[in-house]
């Protein structure tokens, strides 16, 4: 059975529907483009069904292997060590670690070394797991199978790598093309076969493709036996719209066209197989060359933190310098009077016995070369100083990465149920971008709406079905009558409220009255009937979300105008190019068409109950639902001409006759289109209908009219002959004639109504956009679908409004025609130039702007000289959408875009055409919902929906962004506070290079006694909870501001570190020294001064995270609290083992400080006095200057008991915090809210009026 | 048994959610106005009287403080100090007489201090061999020790230009034509003398050499109870430092003089640097040092001011915590 009936469709020549496509020449192929080939440029030859031809060489191509990795094995260590010194501080600590083997070095080799070796292992390790990642995905790739020509007419699978050029394989139905092919033959007798190629342009129409006429007959496997021929064609290129060769097949050559070729990335749909030859394989696919290889992206914080690295960098040489010339003075001027160090010393030499006469070595103090001594020293003072750079910061700050994108994995309210995907952080090191990015640069298909049509609304004959009030107004009068509540509280006197309160009702009710006049009669009877869309469980049908009764369960026949809606649904069953597919003995049916608004359309009609249920060359069958006999009948049509749908005619028209020989013209189309060809009798609903298109556009709905006409024989003859004549003509001039002859037949229509469907939004969109829009962020739309459709999905996520100021940018049609570079500039600039004149104009109004721009304007748009123009006029737009944009051109504007506004921009996209833009926006995002992987392969966080960007930015990226700038300044903190010690100490030594600390102090300094705070910090820390950061979405402004990472917060910590130093150093030298520090006399040392100066330092380092830190759990306390007792543990043990392993710590604590009364008091003040400075500064900031966060943190805090104030004042300051938008859902509700508040006070007015 | 095995899994399971939520329990401290009073109302609270009683402590401590250096040169040698020093058949012998000010109660710590002396000058630090202290002539790998390490090609124990320049003052103390006892034992760090000092490594070799440094070493008491070199050998931290040279175990008077004998050997005139004696008593606190009670005073009553100054302000500019009007969508309305 089911072989049966797909044996009945493959007869169905489907592609005799395309009238016009069927019969039109090949025009796109100049023939001077055959004459390059063979040239340089065009020089591959290809022999079909003989890939062993092309093992080689001059025909050896790449075989069809595809690897995006980075690194292989061989490359892997030096390309990622390269990698890894390309940072300036891993470079600067590979020096000290050379030098360090020249004992140069103040400190023991191991101390210097094995940090390093930790650091950049770590980050080495990472870089590999990742690109194994991508192995993986790409092995995945290449052992997909395709059937493939082994030889005699038999096909067996092949892996995809293995496919070589030259192979004939096989391709069904609903498969991707392993690479490029020619297409031989489909399984239509015509040969042509649909292909959906959504992944290379984004586009959603299917595509169709033709072979050649020559192999027309080679759709059998059989066939392929001794099948020869030979491609000559171009060289491998990223054209993905072009194609030049020929076909040299049975001594006869063909030209071929783009229209013969088969992309990879593409998919084979509605066509059960198709033969193709390999002419392009694996990377020299065009798919493949339109990729670039993803850059590695660095967050704008990594920039500024490396030029904190050179600010400190540049410290240090000053301090190294001032050591070396300190060195140098000392040296020169003191040092030989101190006996005690025996200077080597040249003049001396000779003196001495034969013993001393062994050259001292000691480079560093040689009186007679000070120079070369001095600049040894500043060698090693530039070791001994490296402390200032914070070396573990970029591997603390790699591991708190990881883990900030581990808990952006895990994060729960992110993860969707639907496709059991969770969001992935593919790359961690952007996670702090999120935080402070501005604009949205978003795809359509696939990222907003789910690349499917419902049937929503329609208006027959006048009368609007399927609902009618928007939800804009339902949300709107809900606020009000929210206002209306809070207004209740706030005044007293009872009886105003309940007047202004009927006054409202009252408003709104004659408001709804106005609209009734306007021609709705029903609008109330209308609004209880079900005007709210379905939720997701009640809509069963796909591709149908339409509740009225008046229609549904054939209800329309008791309607007084039944006529005129069964000749609406008339149209809607027979205007299209769809076809039924038999499923078996199942009443209702499904469709495939070329869009999925026809689809749509032909379900709707079957709900309706007019079936369109068979379809013949000539023949169209409904099952219709006749209402005087109240029966189901069949009736068929006979389908005498199709107009077909273009860009330009903006309509479609089948001319049937029904079975009593009447002829009608069914038309469909734009209704501006459809308006301008009315009968004067058909014009009966037009007003009523055009309010009710206007209320449906609002909404995002994508409408068509529906008109017909009835056509006598004499008329239809007559047209007839013109229309075949324009037909079969062959010329320029042929699109023309058809052009006059259409629109001979396709006037004097009768208006029956229209239609509106929804390009159905993915989950939460709208709600999202509302929200990134509070939050300050700029969505711009860019997609590769028609300007109609990226306009309605405009009005349906709230990018536009009614009442916005619309710029259309595009191509006067002469000026696109003549294809003239210049005149094109000039035209647009022109509009650029008015549209720029009419907003400055009218700046100060209300009213916004949005920017509409079409491809092919915007390629002028984006050249040179026009596009700071451009992007002037763009950036000051509050939405910005460009349509029929290529993958190319969103990758443009994208860097156009960062560029010039220098702002942080999120890509984000789903199909391979958007992996340009993922890949050039400082931020790309991949949905992962959809199956292609491009897009998600190319991105650096992968979303299964796009409202969860709402909480990615919002919330992770707000937290991120804030604690790795808390992270940062607190490693430049840490680190100056303790480098500059060891500086001070420098200018007591006579410069000489001692150190206070023991070595293995200083190692265990940032890789134990201070790095875990740091890493709780950077992965718990929050300043507000995710529940407030999500009610109050302004906070996100502090990112995109760089409030918490300014220089001014940098130089304010650089000085705070300078600070604490001093105290630190300050306080334990005057203290301890000289007197005795223990009742015993005992004086303190170098290894006891050493020690408590270095346990202040613990403390201070320790106790100021957590006065940075606003957010205690147990793993903060753990790990502030824990490491100032680990200081305490490690110096016991440390001080335990034998001398000659503690050195100078030996027995320290237990015999020198621990008993000390001195050394606790000395700690408890220096860490007092070396945080007060920083205390005082965030109390008075706290007082007198609080910021955003420190509010609202004490809102939460203060209002604790006292609930109800609490809920009211949330509420309030919630509603208070939405930011006055351009757009988004609530401004939408915020201009309507207006306009009812005026109609309210016009009530008034005339109520006061009339009393 | 297992029930309460499963609930602590399922605890660990909550507590792991909450983790991975980002929804741990969490104090978040706010810094209200009444904090900050009551945090620099508290410090200046415990500051004022620790720093209180550690001033009494330092003022507890009676410290005689002599320089002697230029005084204990005879007048004709007053412009060559350092040929003074260096001449070694000039007699060295030189007489202070010390007056207690103040009655001090035994111990009485004796302490050597000089000031513009390096000990701490990395060449100088480094010239030394630990493992040779604590194992003598069997340890070879005196490199370090440079530039004394052998004399004469016999190894120099103990080696280093720090053992090699050795304190070599001496001090007698007579009150009333009484020699006071000075206790010269214990005054180094028990841990020296157990584990870095050998006990059976004797000075070899020592002072040896053409360039003679300090003080000589009895080469029959071995390192362990040199403890004038084990002290001197604890490197002091800054170049002006005291080292304990012995203890007086009597009480002095008021109005007591000390005569001090004294031989003034070491020679700090090449680089002038200054000598001198000091006898402290010492508190529980040690030395007397009233920088730190007075930094705590300091400290605790600024923060008193502090607090007071706050609590002024926030009296004047007072900002109601969590008041909405602050925030930045309130505040852009206030300024227009």
């Amino acid at each position: 059975m089911a072989a049966s009936s797909r044996r009945r469709k493959g007869k169905v020549r489907w592609s005799k529907l395309y009238t016009f496509a069927c019969l039109r020449p090949s025009t796109s192929e100049p023939s001077s483009a055959q004459e390059l080939i063979g040239q340089p440029g065009f020089s591959r030859v290809v022999f079909c069904n003989e890939p062993h031809l092309h093992k080689r060489k001059p025909f050896k191509y790449p075989h069809n292997y595809i690897s995006t990795t980075k690194y292989n094995v061989l490359t892997f260590l030096p390309r990622a060590l390269f990698e890894q010194f390309r940072r300036v501080a891993n470079f600067y600590f590979l020096l000290a670690a050379v030098l360090s083997l020249l004992s140069l070095a103040p400190f023991s080799r191991a101390s210097l070394i094995a940090p390093l070796v930790f650091v950049v292992g770590i980050s080495m390790l990472k870089e590999a797991v990742e690109d194994w990642h991508r192995f993986l995905q790409d092995l995945d790739v290449n052992n997909r199978t395709v059937k493939a020509h082994a030889s005699s007419g038999v096909f067996v699978d092949k892996l995809w790598k293995e496919l070589r050029v030259g192979d004939v394989v096989k391709v069904n139905k609903d498969e991707y093309f392993p690479s490029d092919l020619l297409l031989i033959s489909s399984s239509y007798e015509d040969g042509v076969c649909y292909v959906e190629t959504m992944n290379l342009d984004g586009e959603t129409n299917l595509k169709i493709k033709r072979c050649l006429e020559a192999t027309l007959s080679l759709n059998e496997d059989e066939e392929f036996r001794n099948f020869k021929a030979i491609v000559r064609c171009e060289d491998p290129n990223p054209n993905l719209y072009t194609f030049v060769g020929n076909l040299e097949f049975e001594n006869r050559s063909y030209p071929l066209c783009p229209s013969q070729v088969l992309l990879r990335d593409s998919k084979l749909r509605n066509t059960d197989y198709i033969y193709g030859v390999v002419i392009f394989s694996g990377h020299d696919t065009k798919a493949v060359r339109n990729s670039t290889r993803s850059p590695s992206k660095r967050s704008r914080m990594e920039r500024i933190m490396d030029r904190i690295i050179y600010l400190l960098f540049s410290i240090l040489l000053l301090l190294s310098l001032v050591s070396s010339i300190g060195s140098l003075l000392f040296l020169r001027h003191h040092m030989v009077d101190w006996w005690y160090l025996q200077l080597p010393d040249d003049n001396k030499v000779h003196d001495l016995d034969a013993s001393n006469q062994k050259k001292d070595n000691d480079k560093f103090f040689n009186p007679s070369k000070p120079v070369k001594s001095a600049s040894l020293q500043f060698i090693r003072a530039l070791i001994l100083y490296g402390y200032l750079i914070p070396i573990s910061l970029y591997v603390s700050i790699e591991v708190v990465k990881v883990l900030q994108a581990m808990l952006i994995n895990k994060d729960i309210e992110m993860y969707d149920e639907a496709t059991r995907k969770s969001v992935q952080a593919r790359t961690s090191n952007l996670n702090e971008e999120l935080g402070q990015v501005e604009m949205i640069l978003s795809d359509k298909t696939g990222t907003l709406t789910c690349n499917q049509m419902e049937f929503r609304k329609c208006s027959i004959a006048g009368i609007s079905y399927g609902g009618d009030v928007t939800e804009v107004d339902l949300a709107a009068s809900k606020r009000m009558n929210v206002d209306f509540e809070a207004s209740q509280l706030s005044i007293d006197e009872s009886d105003r409220i309940s007047q202004s309160y009927e006054e409202f009702e009252f408003s709104v009710s004659d408001f709804s009255a106005k609209k009734a006049v306007l021609g709705c009669r029903e609008v109330l009877d209308n609004t209880n009937k079900g005007n709210s869309r379905l939720s997701e469980e009640e809509s069963v049908i796909k591709g149908f979300n339409f509740r009225d009764d008046r229609l549904l369960n054939k209800n329309w026949i008791h309607g007084s105008n039944s006529s005129e809606i069964t000749m609406f649904f008339r149209v809607m069953a027979l205007c299209h190019t769809g076809i039924p597919i038999e499923d078996d003995k199942i009443i209702k049916l499904r469709y495939e068409a070329e869009s999925p608004e026809e689809v749509a359309f032909l379900v709707a009609s079957q709900e309706f109950g007019f079936q369109f249920f068979r379809r013949t060359q000539s023949v169209m069958v409904l099952k219709e639902f006749d209402p005087s006999s109240r029966m189901e009948v069949e009736r068929e049509y006979k389908l005498l001409n199709l107009l077909e749908f273009s860009s330009s005619r903006k309509r479609m028209s089948v001319i049937v006759s029904n079975e009593d020989g009447q002829i009608f013209l069914l038309c469909k189309g734009a209704d501006s289109i459809i308006f301008d060809r009315l009968a004067d009798n058909g014009r009966t609903y037009e007003q009523a209908t055009t309010s009710h298109l206007s209320n449906y556009a609002e909404d995002g709905l994508r409408t068509l009219a529906f008109a017909y006409r009835t056509v006598e024989a004499a008329e239809y003859e007559c047209w007839n002959t013109i229309f075949t004549q324009a037909k079969t003509t062959i010329g320029p001039e042929r699109e023309e004639l058809l052009e006059k002859a259409s629109e001979m037949i396709e006037k004097d229509l009768i208006l029956l109504g229209v239609v509106a469907v929804e390009d159905k939004l993915q989950k939460g969109v709208p709600e999202c956009i509302d929200k990134l829009a509070q939050a300050g962020l700029k969505v711009w739309l860019l997609t590769g679908d028609k300007r109609e459709t990226a306009i309605n999905i405009g009005f349906a996520c709230s990018l536009l409004r009614q009442d916005m100021k619309q710029f259309h940018l595009s191509l006067s049609r002469e000026a696109e025609s003549n294809n003239q570079v210049k005149a094109m500039k000039i035209d647009i600039l022109h509009q650029i130039e008015s549209s720029y004149k009419v907003m400055c104009q009218e700046r100060n109004k209300e009213a916004p702007f949005a920017l509409i721009v079409d491809g092919k304007a915007l390629e002028v748009a984006l050249r040179g000289d026009v596009k700071d123009q451009f992007l002037q006029l763009a950036v000051n737009c509050a939405s910005v959408i460009c349509c029929r944009v290529s993958p190319k051109q969103k990758a443009l504007i994208t860097r156009l875009v960062k560029e010039y506004t220098g702002r942080t921009t999120l890509a984000i996209g789903d199909g391979a055409n958007d992996v340009g833009m993922i890949q050039e926006a400082d931020i790309g995002v991949g949905i992962s919902g959809m199956e292609g992987m491009q897009a998600v392969m190319a991105s650096d966080f992968s979303l299964p929906q796009f409202r969860f960007l709402e909480r990615l930015l919002i919330v992770h990226g707000h937290w991120c962004y804030q604690r790795i700038a808390k992270m940062v300044l607190y490693f430049v903190y840490k680190n100056v506070a303790f480098g500059l010690t060891l500086f001070y100490y420098e200018l007591y030594t006579s410069f000489s290079g001692e150190v206070l600390y023991n070595d293995w102090y200083m190692t265990m300094f940032n890789v134990m006694l201070t790095s875990l705070p740091v890493i709780a910090l950077g992965v718990l820390e929050q300043d507000v909870s995710s529940d407030v950061c999500l009610q109050f979405p302004a906070l996100y402004q502090q990112g995109p501001r760089n409030v918490h990472f300014s220089w001014s917060r940098i130089i304010g910590w650089i000085l705070n570190g300078v600070v604490t130093s001093l105290v630190i150093f300050l306080a334990n030298i005057y203290i301890l020294s000289p007197s005795a520090f223990r009742q015993n006399g005992y004086v303190a040392d170098i290894n006891s001064l050493g020690a408590i100066t270095y346990t202040c330092i613990i403390w201070t380092v320790n106790c100021q995270i957590a006065l940075i830190t606003s957010h205690f759990t147990w793993i903060q306390h753990l790990s502030i609290w824990g490491s100032i007792l680990l200081w305490y543990i490690f110096l016991i043990l440390y001080g335990a083992l034998p001398p000659y392993v503690s050195g100078n710590a030996f027995q320290v604590f237990i015999e020198d400080i621990g008993p000390a009364p001195l050394y606790w008091i000395v700690t408890l003040l220096v860490v007092i006095v070396s945080l007060l400075p920083y205390f005082a500064h965030i109390v008075i900031q706290r007082s007198f200057y609080p910021m955003d966060d420190h509010i609202i943190q004490e809102m939460k805090y203060c209002f604790k008991k006292d609930i109800v104030r609490n809920n009211q004042m949330w509420l309030r300051e919630q509603r208070n915090s939405q930011r006055s938008t351009h757009i988004g859902f609530s401004a939408r509700v915020d201009a309507k809210v207006l306009s009812f508040k005026e109609q309210l006070h016009q009530k008034n007015y005339q109520f006061t009026d009339d009393l | 048994m297992t029930d309460t095995d499963q609930e602590r899994d399922r605890n660990k399971e909550t507590a792991f959610y909450k983790f991975t939520q980002q929804t741990l329990p969490a104090c978040k401290p706010v810094l209200t106005p009444a904090w900050v009073i009551t945090i620099f109302l508290f410090t200046g609270c415990i500051f004022i009287p620790v720093g209180l009683v550690t001033l009494r402590a330092s003022r507890s401590v009676v410290e005689i403080v002599d320089r002697y250096d230029a005084e204990c040169v005879p007048e004709s040698f007053r412009i060559d100090k350092v040929s003074y020093v260096q001449d070694d058949s000039i007699p060295k012998n030189c007489s202070r007489f010390l007056k207690v000010h103040k009655y001090m109660k035994a111990p009485i710590y004796i302490y050597y201090q000089l000031d513009n002396y390096y000990q701490n000058h990395r060449r100088y630090v480094k010239s030394r061999s630990d493992q040779q202290l604590l194992h003598g002539r069997k340890y070879h790998g005196t490199s370090s020790c440079q530039p004394v390490e052998f004399n004469n090609d016999h190894a120099i124990v103990p080696c280093g230009l720090v053992a090699w320049s050795l304190f070599n003052d001496t001090f007698k103390f007579i009150r009333e034509r009484a020699e006071l006892k000075v206790n010269r034992k214990n005054i180094a760090w028990k841990s020296d003398r157990d584990h870095k000092f050998g006990k059976k490594v004797y000075p070899y070799n020592f002072q040896n050499g053409t360039l003679i440094g300090g003080g000589k070493l009895n080469p029959r008491i071995p390192l362990s109870d040199q403890e004038d070199l084990i002290v001197w050998m604890r490197i002091s931290a800054l170049p002006s430092f005291r080292k304990l040279y012995g203890r007086i175990e009597e009480d002095l008077d008021v109005d007591d003089v000390v005569v001090v004998h004294l031989m003034n050997n070491y020679n700090t005139y090449s680089f002038s640097g200054k000598k001198k004696l000091v006898l402290s008593t010492s508190s529980w606190l040690g030395g007397k040092n009233d920088f730190l009670g007075l930094a705590y005073v300091f400290v605790g009553s600024s923060s008193l001011i502090l607090a007071l100054v706050f609590m002024l302000l926030h009296l004047r500019y007072r900002r109601p915590y969590g008041d909405t009007i602050y925030l930045p969508w309130n505040r852009k309305s206030l300024s227009v």
